[in-house]
């Protein structure tokens, strides 16, 4: 549990930062949280011989908005989300998945930006950043671009950033006023990645779906955008039949390991019950008009 | 002038004895962080070793080529079996009377086994150099399920024991069989099983789970050539037996070394044996001159250093119709992993397992236990726990259930009926204990009084209509167990570590102003000895608790004693205390009796000195006799006033206790909450209630823990799953329970005080409570036994099994 040996750099901007992958190509790794790059490293897992700390830079750390958007810096910590007035209104979902990850200590440590770019399946943003239609914004030697959290991932720690790019913020349409939401987590204590969690968010008209995103958590070698099982339920009550029916679509696309969680089949009926539950529990709050 | 006046109840209270809920003195450093742990030693010249372990479960090593790692600037040396060798320590003795690799002697026996010894100037070089050691490996086949270990076909995992048949139990019937302890009437009980109206048969396992204590194993070995003395800084539970073992392996002289166990951050038996590291530490620093620093991280304390249970036991009751207990047939097989490291007393391979017939009144039984090796990490130790009675007390609890569910029995009502009675103390056991002291009837009431029991059944038949009509998908259960432990090993006649008797002792020295150091053989790690030890000698003398200093783990300075672990230091360390504390007292009331020219028959003691019979004005409180010992003993007493007791216990304790809980079970997820945990203990006399309470607190975390969710895991290859905090589980705050505790006091009739202990119970009777709460809650759609860990998914497959 000891790293081998590395060299710390702390830029102040993100040219810097950029200039610093770019001058150390593989060797060097960007460090926000160190959540999960730190505790690699310890077992070896990890041994990038330069750290590019991306705390020292202030503008990573803002939450605002930005037209219809809003635009959360990338070293914005966990605990800084649940702090925060705008995003409790704006896109509580955050807020209710930052209270569901690890513990106050971790929160005050890792980032939003760590946690969707590192491409670890386990990770609680990406899903609820692909249920959101983020985009994220990538800053690199070739410049700034934006890709949607629903085309970033690709595998397990394997991501759309090209070498030297630095994802530098999370720019979130918002949802309307009250929609609903909800991330439903399956975990078997605090600080643990979830044996299965769901993603939703919708509105309602009449009672009946109008919008529906669903997304998963930790059942496959990426997060998951349902997009079928959100789909069946758009103009549906949400009838024990529909959310039964929205469920087994969404089980059918996840492809769990098996670990101490439990085997792939409980992971796979947990997805079902985590959907079944964020979709009931999404539209109790649209329904009260939270 | 307040002297004067103060009265009695004031006296007493100001000396905060026995029965004080007297804050913990320990914890003026431990919250402030100022505790004085080994990682904090910090010496000149200090190198660190750390290990090349093995990547395979069990293999051939064909090479170790460490010249690359030898190389590595900073790199004082790379330790191999062949270097241990010419010293004759890479093997070394286990507690077990087994023999253990210190290093891997050509061969390794399971995953993460030691295989060098690296020593560099820091931590970092150290793991640097780890990577460079190349070893070049021959797979094995492995063995790692303990029921094919004695199949005739099974890999011989010691070839190092080839052809001896004979181990240090008795007679090996194949190569991976350690031992077969048998205890009890065989043919008496199998007439008994002939016999019954109804029979129950059960295999019921207990997981292999660790300790687990926050700080992992660690020392830092010094050795000074110039003296050739050795002093080891360890976290050690039992410092003196370290120190003897040290000595007689490296054939340095007792005096000559010396060990220190400074503040340890929880043992729970993980901290009991001899290490590899500790070995490697002190080789290393007298081949370097230079003291030498080993830390386990927290991977190598999960899946190298002493697991506990990995106990499977078959279990038969035999009953009459009407749930009278006729006899009991257990079968274990113990797996022992690669090595027996048992922490058992010398004599007993199985600790005393034979504690199996619990609080009933079987009269007969029979137990054969088979240990066995595996291809897994070695140990086997008491993990809060007197020496498998966790297991035993798993056993039996889940036994009961099991026949109680069989004849259409309330559980608590069919113990009720199966009780040892009050009148039948000291009761006899079928498997040959005495049991001092109980009052089963008793606390079994009260518990059920105070969680309202009848009602919560009634709720309980409600929901499961509730259940079967589809209106819910929780399943509601009530876990009952009473356990009866034995603790405070032990009487010489039949307890002993590597031939030392299992007493332990105490030093109590008055000082001339009246205050005192006292120095025991036990050793802390957080049961609060500094505390309650100055509790029993302020009630025995009559000084203020906060005139008292505790000191233990320096063998330089304490009395020689076995340690702390299998809830020992209260009943015998304490009775120590009490006796060292009598010997001061009847000196005392000879100075007394001197200073007030009567005879010391006349005198009669009074809260903090003695007093005229009849005249109790006429009085000396021991701190003016503390002074007179100095200054003006009487003629022909030797001056000075202290003691010192080495306590060789009559006979062990047996603490109690009735425990009720109250889960709910989310069918479809496997989710368990528990509702209500209620927890009576009698560890008779009561010293300080407050770390009475905090232990109970921490011993039912302990077993919801092993109960909902711990496992030491191993794959098919011999890889070891789940050897990290991410997986092993330990619960937060946030897990755990809300603990209600309550108790009854039955003191033990041959101890001192009266004191039994109480550290392990929460451990021994939480655990079966938990699971009888999860066994219960199935009951009614067919379960019969659901083995442990009670994880959320293996409850989610119960569910499923049993179509709900």
């Amino acid at each position: 549990m000891i790293p081998g040996t590395f060299v710390y750099h702390r830029p102040g901007t993100v040219q810097e930062a950029v200039a610093l992958l770019a001058d150390h190509g593989e060797e060097a790794r960007p460090l926000a949280g160190g959540h999960s790059l730190i505790p690699m490293m310890k077992l070896r897992m990890a041994a990038p011989e330069h750290l590019v700390d991306l705390r020292g830079i202030g503008a990573l750390k803002t939450i605002a908005e930005d037209g219809g958007d809003i635009v959360i810096g990338a070293a914005v910590t966990q605990a800084q989300a649940i702090a925060s007035d705008l995003l409790a209104a704006r896109l509580p979902i955050i807020r209710g998945t930052a209270l569901q990850i690890a513990d106050p200590q971790i929160r005050y440590l890792g980032t939003l930006g760590g946690n969707v770019a590192n491409g670890d399946p386990g990770n609680d943003m990406p899903a609820v950043m692909q249920c959101l239609g983020a985009r994220y914004v990538a800053e690199g030697p070739d410049g700034v671009r934006e890709i949607p959290a629903a085309e970033f991932y690709l595998g397990p720690y394997a991501t759309a950033l090209a070498p030297a790019e630095i994802l530098t913020a999370i720019r979130v349409p918002a949802p309307p006023a009250g929609h609903g939401w909800a991330y439903e987590k399956l975990k078997r204590k605090v600080g643990d990645y979830a044996t299965a969690a769901a993603a939703v968010v919708l509105t309602l008209a009449a009672g009946k779906v109008a919008t529906c995103a669903i997304a998963l958590t930790n059942l496959g070698p990426t997060p998951l955008l349902a997009n079928a099982a959100a789909a069946g339920l758009v103009g549906s009550n949400l009838a024990p039949a529909d959310v039964k029916a929205a469920a087994d679509a969404a089980k059918a696309i996840t492809d769990p390991a098996g670990d101490g969680r439990g085997p792939p089949a409980y992971r796979r009926e947990m997805a079902g019950v985590m959907v079944a539950r964020a979709l009931t529990r999404a539209a109790q709050r649209a329904a009260n008009g939270a | 002038m307040n002297e004067m006046v103060i009265t009695r109840e004031q006296r007493e209270a100001r000396l905060e004895g026995m029965g004080c809920k007297r804050k913990r003195v320990e914890d003026i450093r431990f919250t402030q962080g100022k505790g004085n742990y080994v990682d904090d030693l910090k010496l000149p010249g200090m190198l660190h070793g750390d290990f090349v372990r093995s990547q395979y479960g069990h293999a051939r090593i064909k090479r170790i080529d460490a010249a690359k790692a030898r190389a590595l600037p900073g790199v004082i040396a790379v330790l191999t079996a062949d270097d241990l060798k010419p010293l004759g320590l890479h093997w070394m003795p286990t507690l077990a009377g087994d023999v253990q690799a210190v290093l891997a002697d050509g061969k390794v026996h399971f995953q993460n086994q030691e295989i060098a010894f690296v020593v560099a100037e820091n931590r970092y070089v150290a793991d640097d150099a780890i990577q460079l050691v190349e070893v070049e490996y021959e797979e094995l086949p492995v063995l790692v399920d303990p029921f094919k270990a004695l199949d005739p076909d099974a890999p011989e995992l010691r070839p190092d024991l080839a052809g001896k048949t004979v181990g240090a139990h008795g007679p090996r019937k194949h190569h991976n069989h350690i031992f077969e302890w048998t205890v009890g009437d065989r043919a008496a009980t199998d007439e008994a099983f002939n016999r019954a109206d109804v029979t129950i048969k059960e295999m019921i396992s207990y997981q292999r789970v660790h300790p687990s204590p926050l700080e992992t194993c660690q020392c830092v070995a010094s050795f000074d050539k110039i003296k050739g003395e050795l002093t080891v800084h360890g976290t050690f539970q039992a410092p003196h037996v370290i120190r003897t073992v040290a000595s007689l392996l490296s054939k340095i002289p007792e005096h000559k070394i010396h060990v220190v166990a400074p503040d340890i951050g929880g043992g729970f038996g993980n901290k009991v044996g001899a290490y590899s590291g500790y070995i490697c530490a002190i080789v290393a620093t007298i081949v370097t001159g230079q003291p030498v620093k080993w830390v386990e991280d927290r991977i190598e304390n999960l899946s190298t250093t002493s697991f506990a249970r990995d106990y499977h036991m078959t279990t038969e009751i035999a009953a009459t119709k009407d749930g009278k207990v006729t006899g009991l047939r257990v079968h274990v097989l113990a797996d022992h992993g690669a090595f027996d490291a048992c922490a058992d007393p010398s004599k007993w391979p199985a600790g005393f397992f034979n504690i199996v017939t619990g609080s009933y009144d079987f009269p007969v039984a029979h137990l054969a236990v088979d240990g066995v090796y595996t291809n897994k990490a070695p140990g086997g130790v008491a993990y809060r726990c007197s020496f498998r009675v966790t297991e035993a007390a798993y056993c039996i609890e889940r036994a009961m259930d099991i026949l109680a569910h069989k004849l259409g029995l309330d559980p608590a009502e069919l113990r009720l009926r199966n009780f040892v009675r009050r009148d039948q103390f000291p009761y006899q056991s079928a498997l040959g204990w005495e049991y001092d002291s109980g009052d089963y009837d008793t606390a079994m009431r009260k518990a059920m009084d105070a969680v309202g029991y009848a009602e919560l059944r009634a709720e309980q038949a409600r929901r499961r209509e509730a259940f079967r009509r589809g209106e819910t998908r929780e399943i509601m259960g009530i876990g009952v167990s009473f356990f009866t432990e034995i603790v405070g090993a032990g009487p010489s006649k039949n307890c002993d570590i590597l031939g030392v008797a299992m007493f332990d002792s105490a030093e109590i020295r008055i000082h001339p102003t009246g205050s005192i150091i006292a120095r025991m053989g036990s050793k802390s790690q957080g049961q609060g000895h500094e505390t309650t030890w100055a509790q029993i000698i302020a009630t025995e003398l009559g000084i203020p608790a906060d005139d008292i200093m505790i000191e233990e783990g320096n063998t330089d300075t304490a009395p020689y004693g076995l340690g702390t672990y299998g809830s020992r230091s209260t009943p015998v360390t304490g009775a120590a205390i009490a006796m060292a504390a009598r010997k001061i007292k009847a000196k005392a009331q000879m100075i007394a009796a001197h200073l007030l020219e009567v005879s010391e028959y006349d005198l009669e003691w009074d809260i903090d000195g003695f007093r005229v019979k009849g005249n109790p004005e006429r009085a000396k409180t021991m701190k003016e006799i503390a002074w007179a010992a100095y200054n003006s003993p009487p003629p022909g007493l030797e001056p000075g006033l202290e003691a010192v007791n080495y306590y060789d216990p009559p006979n062990m304790t047996y603490p109690f206790g009735a425990y009720i809980c109250v889960m709910d079970i989310d069918v479809d997820t496997g989710v368990a909450t528990t509702r209500r945990f209620y927890a009576l203990d009698d560890c008779g006399t009561r010293i300080n209630p407050m770390i009475i309470e905090g232990q109970v607190h921490g011993g039912l975390t302990e077993a919801f823990a092993i109960a909902m969710g711990q496992e030491i895991r191993y794959d098919e290859l011999g890889n070891v799953i789940g050897a990290s905090f991410m997986d092993f589980f330990l619960p937060t705050a946030v897990e755990t329970p809300v603990w209600e505790t309550d108790f009854t006091v039955t003191p033990s009739p041959h101890h001192p005080i009266g004191a039994k202990g109480v550290g392990e119970s929460p451990n021994v009777g939480g655990v079966p409570c938990f699971s009888n709460a999860v066994n219960d809650a199935f009951s009614f759609l067919g379960a019969t036994h659901i083995q442990m860990p009670h994880d959320a998914w293996r409850l989610w497959q119960a569910a499923q099994d049993l179509g709900a």
